[in-house]
């Protein structure tokens, strides 16, 4: 008996202790006043050494948290437990937390640096007039391949089942990405509600399970990059990882049309600091910060301005900066409500389903 | 004396009754609740009528199937394992061993094994070497299975283990006195005197097994789609908590079945013998 209080006290014992000198290392540190901004971004999503200098700059302490899904991100900002003053949700998440009244209105009149953004790139169908997010990284869902292990060039997303590429592609686990390029390939929108052009989509992407190796998540890069597989439908800003760990593979905006995506900094209404966020906003969007950040993160920053103070060679790279003329023609996702969202989802499972 | 040992047994029981109905109870009531709402929060039977159509009947077949899979070869090689631990000398240093991989995190063992069974991982390497050539290991039902009986496999031993252990040796013997062979003494003693351990190694295995996910898609790379992985990816993805929960639901109602199975399969089990 004496023991068992013992074996229950001592625990509740040390973790109040511990409580209490986490505590002490944050005040000592300037945590916990109102000078504080919690920034929540994607793991390894912004080069740490800039989060140093924009305290340095501001006097602000940053608590930087990450997410590895915009539904977790999102589940977190719901319950509110959290005091977030900068987020980093991807289109089809800002447009859900406009809808759920989860954001406050970015006040223009405090970034100088916003001017540095391409046009191009603002007023998307997601946040119209740009109300709520600035854009942060862009990118497109493409095919990266490995031109070693494939016999000719891939171009479009119908290469996938025409050319001889048996048990050899990866697919990135993302019902957007899946279905869009089903439907990308039979010509249709990858936003489209009519539920005949869906259903030949799955029926379509059935046909493909005998070229596909797997569906993974995060390791397709690991996967890849070890030639586990000649080809994979990734997101850019992972093909680009990719080919800076293996430089054999490649790129390609299949040419039937794909998605445009963007990652927007946005500021949440729990909000405590919210000229910090600003402060933090228009620090990003200075164009040679910007550059280093781009320059680390390896995706395509919207930042025009910051093009100058990066390599020629990345710039210029038309698989991860394509021209305006291509941009036109690429889909940002728009939020098709609950039922269609889970319409999609339904489809994508029967799809797994049919691997055998 | 009688008076604080009465109140103590009423503390003791309040704090029972509270953990079972906070911890046990109440999250099942949820996930029943939950069921009962569509998508966009009405009340309907939309779910179970979704839950009835091919996809997720085949589903929960197929997870039936592979959970069947895992359960019979941990036992299968499980078994023998706790039989030979018994008569090892340093018991308790082998059973730290076979113990101990548990303790590592799930998930950095599943991310090894992408590096094991690879096309160029170690297996190949050696497939390679000795004249069959490199076979795709990584993403077939052979992985899956594999390394599910691999994780699941410590959670077999232990109960087998302990009933052995508590098997008094001299049943044994007079079985042997008596003239019987060592597969007459195993089949007709060892057996089914263990057989509580064996029942327990088989829903600790099962159960968790049927719901299995994260390494479906890590090791089966979505190849195998289980009732674990379906109810995921409608919480975390499609966020339709309802569709989720009757999943749930017909995972819970599984558990039971299995529960009620093995349970009567014993008793009748020692009554025919």
């Amino acid at each position: 008996m004496k023991k068992l209080v013992i074996m229950l006290t001592v625990p509740v014992l040390v973790s109040f202790g511990l409580l209490l000198w986490v505590y002490q290392i944050n005040m000592a540190q300037g945590f916990g006043g109102d000078n504080t901004l919690v920034v929540y971004n994607w793991g390894d999503y912004i080069d740490e050494d800039l989060i140093g200098e924009f305290e340095e700059e501001t006097g602000l302490k940053v608590i930087y948290q990450t997410f590895d899904s915009n539904e977790a991100m999102l589940t977190k900002i719901e319950q509110g437990g959290t005091a977030f003053d900068i987020a980093v949700p991807s289109d089809y998440a800002i447009s859900k937390m406009i809808e759920e009244d989860l954001l406050l209105p970015i006040d223009y009149d405090k970034l100088d640096n916003f001017d540095n953004i391409d046009p191009r790139f603002l007023d998307k169908s997601f946040d119209p007039g740009n109300t709520y997010s600035v854009p942060y990284f862009w990118g497109t869902v493409g095919i990266v391949y490995n031109p070693e292990l494939v016999d000719g060039e891939i171009t479009s997303w119908n290469d996938l089942w025409d050319m001889p590429l048996e048990n050899d592609i990866l697919l990135a686990d993302g019902t957007r990405e899946v279905m869009g390029f089903g439907l990308n390939s039979l010509g249709y929108s990858l936003n489209t509600t009519d539920k005949d052009e869906l259903l030949e989509a799955e029926k379509k992407l059935e046909t493909l399970w005998p070229n596909i190796k797997a569906i993974v998540g995060d390791e397709i890069k690991m996967l890849m990059a070890n030639r586990e597989a000649a080809a994979a439908v990734v997101w850019s800003g992972d093909a680009s990882e990719i080919m800076y760990e293996n430089e054999e593979l490649t790129y390609v905006i299949p040419e039937e049309g794909t998605n445009l995506w963007f990652d927007n900094l946005v500021i949440p209404n729990t909000s405590k600091n919210v000229e910090g966020a600003h402060q933090f906003i228009d620090f990003m969007l200075d164009a040679e910060i910007a550059a280093r950040n781009t320059d680390y993160v390896g995706y395509s920053t919207p930042n025009e301005a910051a093009l100058e103070f990066l390599d020629e060679e990345v710039t210029s790279d038309e698989r991860f900066y394509p021209s305006k003329d291509v941009t036109d023609e690429l889909e940002v996702y728009e939020n098709l409500g609950k039922r269609m969202n889970a319409y999609y989802n339904e489809l994508y499972l029967r799809f797994k389903m049919q691997s055998k | 004396m009688n008076q604080t040992s009465q109140t103590a047994k009423t503390v003791y029981l309040t704090t029972y009754w509270l953990w079972i109905a906070l911890f046990v109870i109440a999250p099942l009531l949820l996930v029943v609740y939950y069921s009962f709402f569509d998508i966009e929060g009405n009340l309907s039977l939309e779910n179970y009528q979704m839950f009835f159509t091919s996809t997720y009947l085949t589903m929960t077949l197929s997870s039936f199937w592979y959970a069947f899979l895992i359960t019979f070869f941990s036992l299968l090689i499980g078994y023998p394992t706790a039989y030979l631990l018994t008569k090892t000398k340093h018991k308790q240093l082998w059973l730290l061993l076979i113990i101990l991989p548990s303790w590592i995190n799930l998930l950095l063992k599943a991310y090894a094994f992408l590096g094991i069974f690879g096309t160029y991982g170690i297996t190949n390497q050696f497939l390679e070497a000795i004249g069959i050539g490199t076979q795709q290991i990584l993403f077939t039902d052979f992985s899956f299975v594999f390394v599910s009986v691999y994780i699941f496999i410590p959670f077999m031993i232990l109960p087998i283990y302990n009933a052995i252990e508590k098997l008094p040796p001299s049943l044994v013997y007079a079985s042997r006195d008596l003239g019987a062979s060592n597969w007459t003494t195993f089949r007709r003693v060892i057996f089914p005197l263990t057989l509580d351990g064996v029942k327990s190694g088989i829903q600790i295995v099962f159960i968790p097994a049927l719901s299995l996910f994260m390494i479906t898609r890590l090791i089966a790379g979505n190849r195998v789609i289980t009732l674990g992985t379906a109810i995921e990816q409608q919480f975390l993805v499609t966020q339709n908590w309802g569709m989720g929960s009757t999943i749930a639901v017909f995972l819970i109602l599984a558990m039971v079945l299995v529960m009620v199975i093995t349970r009567d399969w014993g008793a009748k089990g020692a009554v025919r013998r």
